[in-house]
């Protein structure tokens, strides 16, 4: 690991002056769950790591305005534990707390959940994002088990490891950063380079908060997941129902979430040479979402 | 005179009971010392630089950079392997000692070397990489076997690589001090870590001073100093500090112990009643690029007329080290898959299946017996149902038998157990104690063989300085140094039944210590306590050495080899999302004469959480393009965690018939049966066989497809 300077704002406005606008120049620390494990692996070395932890105004669930704002720095074990979010949210409460991990619960933040990098582990060890050999991808002639059955056809190939994002996206949220406002399904995006990354953040633009509409709409989560403690979903997906229709989202598919549109949420997979089996449990986990929003409570 | 025999049942105060391991509170609450824990003065931190190629010519090694950065202050380089092949990824070439982990780190990061890139070969599952001559073995006459059979039932089946993942990563802290070594490695072999390691540091063996309290876990593959230890010692010599070197996890898991893979095609033939007639069997798999062979197999069910063949792949991966139950977990999944999907296709209940053929195996009636019981624990005569019959609704219930053996004689060991005058009693053994218990068990036998509470003996392992003991692998250590134990304290305590004799007027073959007393034997009248008597050694300790020789010791009935056992698993399937649930395991075991009745069903219940994590989640999965092990961590390298283990029930075989046998060790056998159970148990609840471990969603998802 390559030494850094180590910055702690007091505000936005300091975090935000503090990071380059080139990324990996700098680097941003929220709970540190996955950049720690980044710098160590030596997936980023950057030159400073701007603490968000001495930032005021980040933390804590509030609500106004027929909406629950979501403070970026806010734990996912608060999240999961929030009243009004297992009220009115299901489908984030669910998604937060299949984390399972009682370190990851009380360290990872919200805002830290969405710009996590992807757990490919060709990433992870050392071949870039886009998993690249002599202009191959290594991922599609290597094992692509954990790997994206759609919008994979570009050159990357990795699943967005974001937890939150799908269930943010069906309930229509709005991602709030230090510079604008961002519907949560314009959040995510597919990197066709090394140096882009998996949203449309700017290298020197941090989330502050997310506003979630109270609208009464019935949402749930379902993740197929193999260990019952820490382990990522193999496929998960958040539904939410209103009286205008229903909004699927799939996680864990794609490099960004998915959103079905057609009935069959399945329709356009393209699986890879080892992950057809995630086909049938996109449709399992939609129909179980779907089961779960209409049994849950209304939000 | 007391005798070494072990005392009837009614004459036992602790041998047999469940007594809580005595260092248990030390290891839970972190005051317990492991190999990490130890930071001697001056202490420098060693991180070793390692080959990003699978397979490639060394060309040079330069280190020049690293040793510039400020902080480092020893470098080791493997001189001898330039020139030479490095044969995976991950083999060390050269370390650097520096004053903290971070500046190692980033030296080791520094350290340059050129190759020349060789092709590499990591597959182990296709049998056409397979290299070298076919071993073959056949029994009887496999075609005369196949006559008599009404049908022939043929299936394909795997295990994967797995490694051992010890909680404790391989390594250790070593000072060389005034031309001697102190080394306190993680090790399963504390009195013969050191053997051979002399010529390699150029420091006497009778110099080198091996401590390893407590240790976490080695499952077979720490019985050896390792190049680390080598690399260790000397740069300790070269730096005079100590010096730290501990495995970080992705190199523990990609080169510090590999299970060889097991892949095969069978072929059973049978009668229409089940009868089995005939077994052949084509094995392949790797064991890294050293030679391989599974051992027993087929396993448990020997028809009389048997073939099998045997091939090897090398491949660029690390090397394989024993784990626990070496061959046998892999060789039982393949023989039980085999003999479940036959009892399946002739519409026969497997456990009648396996009860028809029990003249089969080598003890009969024990497993009769223990299937029996597990069966009943499981409440099979309800649960059981046809392959052919499977619940309705997506999720599905599905129970799954396997059986296993292992052998588990008690290795060579020596105590030494001293009666001091002020009545306090020390023993001295160079066991460990992997998990095992062994520093209690040592205790029990002093005890008991004393007559003195559990709490009297001051029990003394983990240190070459005592008397030599085995390492700890192959379910040998209970049966060791409870004989070596039990011969030290019997001969010391008839030293002072004899002194004793005297002032009590009875012949000293009269006497018997019970109760913290000496007495008449059946006369508490005549008596006096341990503390008077050992009063009277004055000034003059009582110091005797005690062996195993095991010969001897299995001829006398205090140990014995071989024991069975049988586990059922019941498990949920939901075939929507191709996970499995294990709901229930049960575990019935024979080890001959229980020591302590906790720590033995500790292991069994260990064993079979390590066999369920096999079965549900391990698998070393190695690149094919870039010859690397993916999963080299503990994010994608799954372990069961509480909640993944179902409800687990063991049961011990007890009573005359097996505690007349003398000690048999019970490591290694209940991590034998999960996997083969547990796959038995998913093709009975969804009537289709998922032929390769782990049991994962994907594979069962496919295997449905």
């Amino acid at each position: 690991m390559k030494s850094f300077e180590y910055a702690t704002p007091r505000t936005v406005d300091e975090a935000v002056e503090q990071l380059a606008d080139k990324w990996g120049e700098t680097e941003v620390l929220a709970g540190g769950t996955d950049l720690v494990t980044c710098l160590k692996q030596g997936l980023t070395a950057p030159t400073r790591v701007v603490s968000l932890k001495a930032v005021k105004g980040l933390k804590g669930i509030s609500s106004a305005k027929g909406a629950l704002t979501i403070g970026a720095m806010t734990t996912m074990g608060e999240l999961a534990d929030h009243a009004d979010v297992q009220k009115h949210f299901p489908a984030l409460a669910t998604a937060a707390k299949n984390i399972a991990s009682p370190q990851l619960l009380s360290t990872g933040t919200v805002g830290g959940d969405l710009c996590q990098r992807p757990r490919c582990w060709y990433y992870r060890n050392g071949y870039g994002l886009l998993a690249q050999k002599d202009g191959k991808s290594l991922v599609t002639g290597g094992d692509n088990r954990y790997h994206a059955i759609f919008g994979n056809s570009g050159k990357a190939k990795f699943v967005s490891a974001s937890s939150l994002g799908p269930a943010l996206i069906a309930l229509g949220a709005t991602i709030k950063t230090s510079a604008r406002e961002i519907a949560a399904d314009k959040f995510f995006q597919t990197p066709k380079t090394e140096n882009e990354r998996e949203t449309v953040l700017k290298p020197n633009e941090i989330i502050t908060a997310i506003i979630v509409p109270v609208n009464g709409a019935k949402n749930a989560t379902y993740e197929i997941r193999h260990r019952q403690g820490l382990d990522w979903p193999y496929v998960t997906a958040s539904v939410a129902k209103t009286n205008g229709g229903t909004k699927i989202v799939l996680g864990h598919v794609a490099p960004t979430p998915v959103v079905v549109t057609g009935n069959d949420p399945a329709a356009g997979a393209k699986p890879l040479s080892g992950n057809a089996y995630k086909v049938k449990m996109v449709k399992t986990a939609v129909k179980r979402a779907l089961a779960a929003a209409s049994n849950g409570a209304k939000n | 005179m007391a005798t070494a025999a072990w005392p009837e049942k009614k004459d036992r105060s602790l041998i047999g009971k469940s007594i809580t391991r005595q260092d248990g509170p030390v290891k839970a609450t972190g005051r317990a010392k492991y190999s990490f824990d130890m930071n001697p003065k001056g202490l420098l931190w060693a991180k070793p630089a390692t080959s990003p190629h699978a397979h490639a010519k060394l060309v040079s090694i330069d280190t020049a950079k690293a040793e510039a950065l400020p902080g480092v202050k020893g470098v080791w380089k493997d001189t001898d392997l330039i020139g030479e092949e490095v044969r995976y990824i991950g083999q060390i070439i050269a370390c650097v000692a520096a004053e903290s982990e971070e500046i190692a780190t980033e030296a080791a990061a520094i350290v340059e070397a050129k190759y020349e890139v060789l092709e590499h070969q990591v597959i182990d599952n296709d049998i056409k990489f397979a290299t070298g001559r076919a071993s073959e073995q056949e029994v009887g006459k496999v075609a005369d076997g196949f006559k008599e059979a009404d049908v022939i039932i043929e299936g394909d089946y795997g295990v994967p690589v797995i490694t051992h993942c010890c909680m404790e990563p391989h390594g250790q802290v070593t000072e060389v001090r005034g031309g001697e070594l102190y080394s306190w490695p993680s090790t399963q072999n504390v009195s013969r870590w050191a053997d051979r390691l002399d010529d390699a540091v150029g420091i006497e063996r009778a110099k080198m001073h091996v401590d390893c309290q407590y240790m976490g876990g080695g499952f077979g593959s720490k019985f050896s100093f390792d190049k680390w230890g080598i690399i260790g010692t000397l740069l300790s010599k070269q730096t005079g500090r100590p010096v730290k070197l501990l495995l970080d996890r992705d190199l523990e898991l990609s080169i510090a112990g590999n299970r060889p893979s097991g892949y095969t095609h069978i072929k059973l033939g049978l009668k229409n009643d089940g009868t089995i007639t005939g077994f052949e069997g084509s094995v392949w798999g790797t064991g890294g690029g050293g030679g391989y062979r599974l051992r027993a197999f087929p396993y448990v069910f020997e028809p009389k007329n048997r073939k099998t063949t045997m091939k090897g792949i090398r491949t660029n991966r690390g090397g394989q080290r024993a784990w626990r139950a070496p061959s046998h977990p892999q060789t039982c999944l393949l023989t039980f898959s085999a003999l479940e999907d036959a009892a399946a296709k002739l519409g026969i209940d497997a456990a009648a299946f396996y009860k028809k053929n029990l003249n089969l195996t080598a003890r009969p009636d024990v497993y009769a017996e223990e299937l029996d019981i597990a069966m009943k624990m499981i409440g099979y005569a309800k649960k059981a149902h046809l392959r052919t019959k499977l619940d309705a609704g997506p999720v599905k219930r599905g129970l799954g038998i396997a059986m296993h053996t292992w052998g588990g004689l008690g290795h060579a060991s020596e105590c030494r157990v001293t009666i001091n005058p002020d009545g306090s009693v020390k023993a001295e053994i160079g066991t460990q104690d992997l998990g095992t218990g062994a520093r209690t068990v040592v205790s029990i036998i002093a005890a008991e063989t004393l007559g003195l509470p559990l709490e009297a003996i001051d029990t003394k392992i983990g240190k070459n300085a005592y008397p030599a003991s085995g390492g700890s692998g192959g379910s040998t250590t209970t049966g060791g140094i409870s004989v070596s134990t039990r011969m030290a304290a019997t001969d010391a305590l008839n030293e002072l039944l004899g002194i004793a004799a005297t002032k009590l007027g009875v012949a000293a073959d009269k006497l018997e210590a019970k109760g913290g007393r000496i007495r008449e034997i059946g006369n508490a009248a005549k008596s006096m306590s341990w503390t008077d008597a050992c009063k009277m050694l004055r000034t003059g300790s009582i110091s005797k050495t005690g062996a195993n020789n095991r010969t001897e010791a299995q001829k006398a009935g205090l140990i014995d080899a071989g024991v069975g056992g049988v586990q059922i698993a019941d498990v949920s399937v939901d075939v929507e999302t191709g996970v499995v649930t294990l709901i229930e395991m049960v575990a019935v075991q024979d080890c001959g004469l229980i020591i302590d009745m906790k720590t033995c069903e500790s292991q069994v219940y260990g064993g079979v959480i390590m066999g369920i994590t096999s079965a549900l989640f391990e698998e070393a999965l190695y690149d094919a393009a870039t010859g690397r092990m993916l999963n080299a961590d503990m994010e994608f390298y799954r372990i069961a965690g509480i909640k993944d283990v179902g409800k687990l029930k063991v049961h011990m075989m007890t009573g005359e018939k097996y505690e007349k046998r003398g000690i048999i060790g019970v490591g290694e056998p209940p991590v034998i049966a999960p996997a083969a159970a547990i796959s038995n148990a998913v093709a009975n609840a969804i009537g289709v066989r998922v032929p390769y471990l782990p049991l994962t969603p994907d594979h069962v998802l496919d295997a449905l497809a």
